[in-house]
């Protein structure tokens, strides 16, 4: 299901733990699986839990309790907009509620076009570079003003 | 946007300088010396301790304790594995200066981890870092390759017999995994729920083995105060509280932004550091220390210096030092209403006190921020908290009533009045 870069990247991570604690790779295992395929099916964690040798709910439990994986489809572009109060006070609310219209999708909605998904995201630990997004979990794109977001939006196509 | 005092950690940092991470830059500055000084003279585990202890390093992850101390707990004798954990699960909002140490200065939190893992006889470390920021993740695992490679890390270390290996973990978005024991069980795969304590991690830590937890700025502190003296460190702040201290200023000011400053200065100072408030407007609150702290009114802030006993003494704490500035636009209900909303998304639901509670405090905050509040909800609120403060595993639900309890005692006015009213006393603007 996963392709052997994938996979080999799951063997680095599994190499920083004692022996017989292949479990504690299992965050970073289900972040290159949904890396790879968009979002974590039943399916996948499955076969993740089996690469790892741990049981399948082991995976399941993880899956569904940190909030960064995605547990159903998402569009191309997964945009998380961090709204908590120190963001909020340097435009974190107002770059949510553009996008909002601009997509027109709320939160947790995907564009009809599959392009955009956008979310709502709690402190990033990026509080001075207000408003912030991230694009797809991994790239963070700061101080992200009306235009700002018009430029990334062109880019993200 | 990050801007530095010259300080301990970000002494000659030249943060515009793209290659400011690298092992070369962070050679050129004195990096590596403490460790280097430490292995070549087989300088003792104790004397480490001691001058740990000498430097008044308090914590910089929240709670304030002492390093040294903290690290004299280690049973370092006893036989078996043992950890060396790094916090750099930085979620508490209005912090962000962990972000910025492994962003422009990595190697300094390397080394300290290494020295740490030498004064506790752990041969193995782990940073665990917050999901948001998979950018610093890649950047400190660059950081790693280079220490390995010019044999900081690994097996036999410069030719001491000292074997330290370091790894990184990366998060996945939990607030709650910052709570040390959740971090403990995030790394081991678990679910990231804190453990009841005790026993303590010093005794029964990462797998089960002795584990000490530390933030990445107390760590990273931890080569200036071994290479540049104990005492030299304690000097910089105040009696109760050693060194300088990064405070991560967001809000309405003009340069959001770390400052790195000693303990002891004036809050007026931080907020002229960052170029005062935005458009001129005046300053309504401050939160000093994360969004876990008490919120302080603008009268009192301004009389305040930037250290633990100090902001305790006002009321507040200073906690991670996440300050967040507040101006005359803000609506004290609307503000609070999406801290509660915070608590209550990131209780882990542990316990009930607080999965009900946060839930309970943000409903309530709801309704009078939507002109649905009644006229007893501030006894209830206050009633909700007496149930959750103190009574749960983990400090997640005292952090969620600290904002609820200042809030509305330093702006009863404001609540009361849109219980009333059934809108906003002043005209809301978040910015
Ligand atoms: C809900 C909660 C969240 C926390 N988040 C963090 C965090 O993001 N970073 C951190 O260093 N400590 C955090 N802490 C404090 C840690 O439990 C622990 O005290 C700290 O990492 C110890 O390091 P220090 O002694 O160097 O400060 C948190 C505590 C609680 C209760
Ligand atoms: S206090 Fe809240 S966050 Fe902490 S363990 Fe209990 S339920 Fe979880
Ligand atoms: S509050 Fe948005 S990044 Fe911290």
């Amino acid at each position: 299901m996963l392709s052997n870069e994938a996979l080999e990247k799951i063997d680095i991570e599994l190499a920083k733990y004692p022996d017989n604690r292949q479990r504690s790779a299992i965050m970073s295992a289900l972040r290159i699986a949904q890396s790879e395929k968009g979002w974590l099916s039943h399916e996948l964690v499955g076969y993740v839990a089996d690469y790892l040798k741990i049981p399948p709910v082991q995976a399941l439990e993880v899956a569904t309790f940190y909030g960064m994986y995605n547990l159903k489809p998402v569009g191309k572009y997964k945009l998380t907009v961090c709204t908590n109060l120190p963001c909020a006070l340097s435009g974190g609310v107002d770059a949510a509620l553009y996008l909002k219209e601009r997509l027109g999708v709320g939160f947790n909605e995907t564009t009809a076009d599959g392009m955009y998904t956008l979310k709502e995201g709690e402190c990033m630990g990026a509080c001075g570079d207000a408003p912030v997004i991230l694009v797809n979990n991994h790239k963070m794109c700061s101080f992200m003003t009306t235009e700002a977001i018009e430029k990334k939006l062109a880019e993200l196509q | 946007m990050a801007i530095y005092q010259s300080g301990v950690i970000f002494e000659n940092v030249d943060t515009k300088n793209p290659d400011c991470w690298t092992l070369d830059s962070y050679l050129n500055r004195g990096g590596y010396t403490a460790l280097k000084k430490i292995l070549n003279e087989k300088i003792t585990q104790e004397s480490i301790i001691a001058d740990m202890k000498t430097s008044g390093l308090r914590g910089r992850g929240g709670a304030g304790f002492p390093t040294g101390l903290k690290w004299s707990f280690m049973p370092r004798t006893l036989e078996g594995q043992k950890y060396i954990v790094c916090n750099s699960d930085e979620g508490e909002p209005g912090t962000f200066k962990d972000r910025d140490i492994m962003a422009f200065n990595p190697h300094s939190l390397i080394e300290g981890m290494i020295i740490a893992g030498y004064s506790i006889s752990a041969s193995v470390g782990y940073n665990y870092i917050h999901g948001e920021i998979f950018e610093i993740y890649e950047r400190f695992e660059a950081a790693l390759s280079e220490a390995r490679e010019a044999g900081f890390l690994g097996k036999d270390i410069q030719g001491s017999g000292f074997d330290f290996e370091l790894y990184a973990h990366h998060g996945y978005g939990a607030y709650i995994c910052g709570e040390e024991t959740a971090l403990l069980d995030s790394l081991e795969g678990k679910k990231g729920q804190p453990r009841f304590k005790p026993p303590f991690p010093a005794s029964y830590g990462l797998y089960g083995r002795p584990t000490t937890i530390n933030n990445t700025e107390s760590l990273a502190s931890v080569p200036f105060i071994l290479r540049d003296g104990a005492q030299v460190f304690q000097d910089k702040g105040v009696p109760n509280g050693g060194g300088t201290k990064l405070f991560s200023v967001s809000g309405h000011v003009n340069r959001p932004g770390n400052y790195e400053i000693p303990l002891g200065t004036p809050f007026t100072k931080l907020l002229e550091m960052a170029g005062g408030m935005r458009d001129g407007k005046k300053l309504k609150a401050v939160i000093p220390g994360g969004s876990s702290a008490p919120l302080l009114p603008a009268s009192i802030m301004l009389e305040c210096n930037m250290d633990f006993d100090s902001i305790a003494k006002a009321g507040s704490m200073l906690g991670s030092g996440g300050v967040i500035i507040m101006n005359e636009d803000v609506c004290m209900v609307k503000a609070l209403e999406r801290l509660a909303y915070f608590y209550h998304e990131e209780s882990c639901g542990q316990c009930t006190p607080c999965r009900e509670g946060t839930g309970w405090l943000y409903e309530i905050i709801h309704r009078i921020e939507n002109g649905e509040g009644r006229i007893n909800d501030l006894e209830l609120l206050d009633s909700i908290g007496n149930q959750m403060a103190g009574r749960t595993i983990c400090a997640l639900a005292d952090a969620a009533v600290f904002p609820v309890r200042s809030f509305i005692k330093h702006f009863r006015d404001e609540f009361e009045y849109h219980i009333e009213h059934k809108k906003c006393m002043v005209s809301h603007k978040w910015c």
